[in-house]
């Protein structure tokens, strides 16, 4: 264990940054290099938090030198560091791409300090140790998102907005109740000491009832089945970048949020809660991918497939070996940046035809043919084609279900391969084969680079898909030996 | 007390849920502000209702002191919830504007599907 208080810099740059960007709201050069900056800080020092806790060491940070559990920690393992520096590329790809697409009245109205805001909050929820701050990030990360989702305030934008907000205030309200009982059962907030309290609490009963609590509070904000009904209708309203930073960033926070309390607070009762888990997964990610056959547009497509892909990272939490849930972790990363990749794709082709509806478009592939490439590589990632990334997050999941003789759940989920194929199919049959309806050459390279370098690195996953193996299994195997992050968080 | 606290609590609830249910925008902010509501009494009554001193050490007083925390929790989600709900109003505000409705029915129908 290491006391340092420098791992809350993820928390603090876009902090800083955001609160810079407040006091200049028509300089909008200004606050676009000030969020360069301040995410380009952030990812870097990430990367050195992912090279630092992958010798196993695990970075600690009580405020204000208040021991745990009595003050509120940071904890720092190699499972956060990861989701820091997956979400810290992202941000700053679609941070790239906001640049180029946001319109005016947007950027004057604090588009990029909200944005900061958001990913303060998804940053400090990878990285918080106590459960009451959790809740802090998350309504910091969930304000910030309805002002973004909000700001343009066109018809369609606001009532979905609405609905968002309405959908994700009930679920605040369950997560503070899963508090309230959580600390009533165990008098603690640090979630190290709930874990070692959850093991010695007389009442497993009620510890089971508060863990389904958490499952549906990150349940409906991972939109897993049957609570993602909210997850294509909202996504789509929103301006492209956002839709991307949505679509590739929050959902995931909430399965990280899973995959964290499900593997150091609530194993009182794996046989039950995980095998909810795998159910779940199954399904969510069969009917995901089911919803996307009645669409007709690029954008509700690529949303339902967000639905589809968290079932395969709930999959790997609920078979719970070490190689299931590297499998999982490994799933997450490839999709934060493989589904960003494609709504940033999408948002590029809104951009030069002026739609996403399928019905509108047909041949782009002659008209911009490395907008069609980078989708094609993009969408066979997504549904698992070698030597990309997406193919390995899947082959270890599916060796892991076959191995803990999960034998249904995995043909559910090659099935589910195949249809997402499927559904890729259509939109390259409709949108990029074809005749080429009258398009005006442009260029566009700048739109699409940060599409296409989200891409490049799908590729290099798959690639260098030893090493990343390497590190998601060592995380997994630490997420499996909760008393590391106890000591660390604990002392001895 | 424990007792009554917890019929509060599930009247707020059990009223926070039916306005939510309603078609009108306003009662459904309503419901939610209620629905919190509920969450902090359970928070409060979570860290059990006596009477005691503040958590500050009295030298030579072995009695009850109160816990502190779930205040602490309580201020932090009162706060949120108030920008929350200041927010939604707004945005609700605004869906008046340009819809010139506040009836969820009528809010109705995805445009773009008809299309």
């Amino acid at each position: 264990m290491m006391q340092s208080n420098w791992i809350i810099l993820p928390v603090l740059f876009p902090l800083f940054g955001a609160i810079l960007n407040f006091f200049m709201p028509k300089r909008v050069k200004a606050q676009k290099l000030v969020a360069a900056t301040a995410l380009t800080a952030t990812l870097l020092y990430s990367i050195y938090l992912l090279s630092y806790t992958r010798t196993g060491a695990i970075a600690v940070f009580s405020a204000s030198d208040w021991p745990a559990p009595f003050g509120i920690v940071f904890a720092c393992d190699l499972l956060s560091a990861i989701m820091l520096v997956a979400s810290g590329i992202v941000a700053l790809a679609v941070l790239f791409y906001s640049f180029w697409s946001i319109d005016q009245g947007r950027e004057q109205h604090n588009y990029y300090a909200f944005y900061l805001l958001m990913l303060m909050g998804v940053n400090g929820s990878f990285l918080t140790g106590d459960i009451f701050n959790l809740y802090v990030f998350f309504e910091i990360l969930l304000i910030s998102s309805y002002i973004l989702m909000a700001l343009g305030g066109e018809k369609e934008q606001l009532r979905e907005s609405f609905k968002y907000m309405v959908i994700n205030i009930i679920a605040s309200a369950l997560f503070l109740v899963g508090v309230a009982l959580l600390y009533a059962v165990t008098g603690t907030l640090n979630m190290a000491d709930i874990a070692v309290k959850v093991q010695a609490a007389s009442d497993q009963g009620l510890l089971t009832v508060i863990a389904m609590i958490f499952m549906i509070v990150f349940g409906i904000k991972a939109a897993i089945f049957p609570l993602y009904f909210w997850l294509p209708q909202s996504y789509p309203t929103t301006p492209p970048a956002v839709n991307a930073a949505f679509g590739g960033l929050l959902a995931k926070v909430g399965v990280y949020v899973l995959f964290r309390i499900f593997t150091l607070i609530f194993i009182n009762d794996i046989g039950y809660t995980h095998s909810i888990l795998i159910f779940i997964g199954g399904v969510t990610m069969l009917l995901g991918v089911l919803g996307t056959v009645g669409q007709m547009d690029m954008r509700r497509i690529l949303s339902f497939h967000i639905i589809s892909q968290i079932g395969y990272m709930i999959l790997g939490l609920g078979i719970f070996t070490p190689l299931a849930l590297a499998g999982g972790i490994y799933f997450i990363v490839h999709n934060i940046i493989v589904k960003t990749a494609l709504f940033l794709t999408a948002g590029v082709t809104d951009q030069l035809t002026g739609t996403t509806d399928l019905h509108k478009l047909g041949g782009l592939l002659k008209a911009y043919p490395a907008l069609g490439l980078t989708f094609f590589l993009a969408g066979v990632s997504l549904a698992g084609a070698p030597p990309l990334s997406g193919f390995f997050g899947k082959f270890v999941l599916i060796v892991a279900g076959l191995e803990a003789q999960h034998y249904l759940v995995i043909a559910v989920a090659i099935g589910t391969s195949l249809l997402t194929l499927f559904s890729m199919m259509k939109i390259f049959r409709y949108a990029f084969w074809g005749q080429p309806r009258e398009y005006q050459p442009q260029k566009y390279g700048r739109f699409l680079a940060p599409a296409a370098i989200l891409v490049v690195l799908s590729l290099a996953m798959g690639i260098g898909a030893e090493w990343m193996l390497d590190v998601v299994s060592a995380a997994a195997t630490q997420l499996l030996r909760p008393e590391l992050y106890i000591t660390a968080v604990l002392g001895a | 007390m424990e007792l009554l606290m917890i019929g509060v609590i599930g009247l707020l609830f059990g009223s926070g849920v039916y306005l939510m249910m309603q078609r009108r925008l306003l009662k459904v902010i309503f419901g939610s502000a209620l629905l919190s509501h509920g969450t902090l009494l359970l928070t409060m009554t979570m860290g059990r209702l006596k009477n005691g001193l503040p958590p500050i050490l009295v030298e030579g007083y072995t009695g009850p002191y109160v816990d502190p925390v779930p205040q602490a929790l309580n201020l932090t989600a009162i706060v949120i919830g108030f920008a929350t709900t200041a927010f939604i109003l707004v945005l609700t505000y605004r869906i008046f504007a340009e819809w010139q409705t506040d009836d969820l029915e009528e809010l109705r129908g995805v445009e773009d599907d008809a299309e």
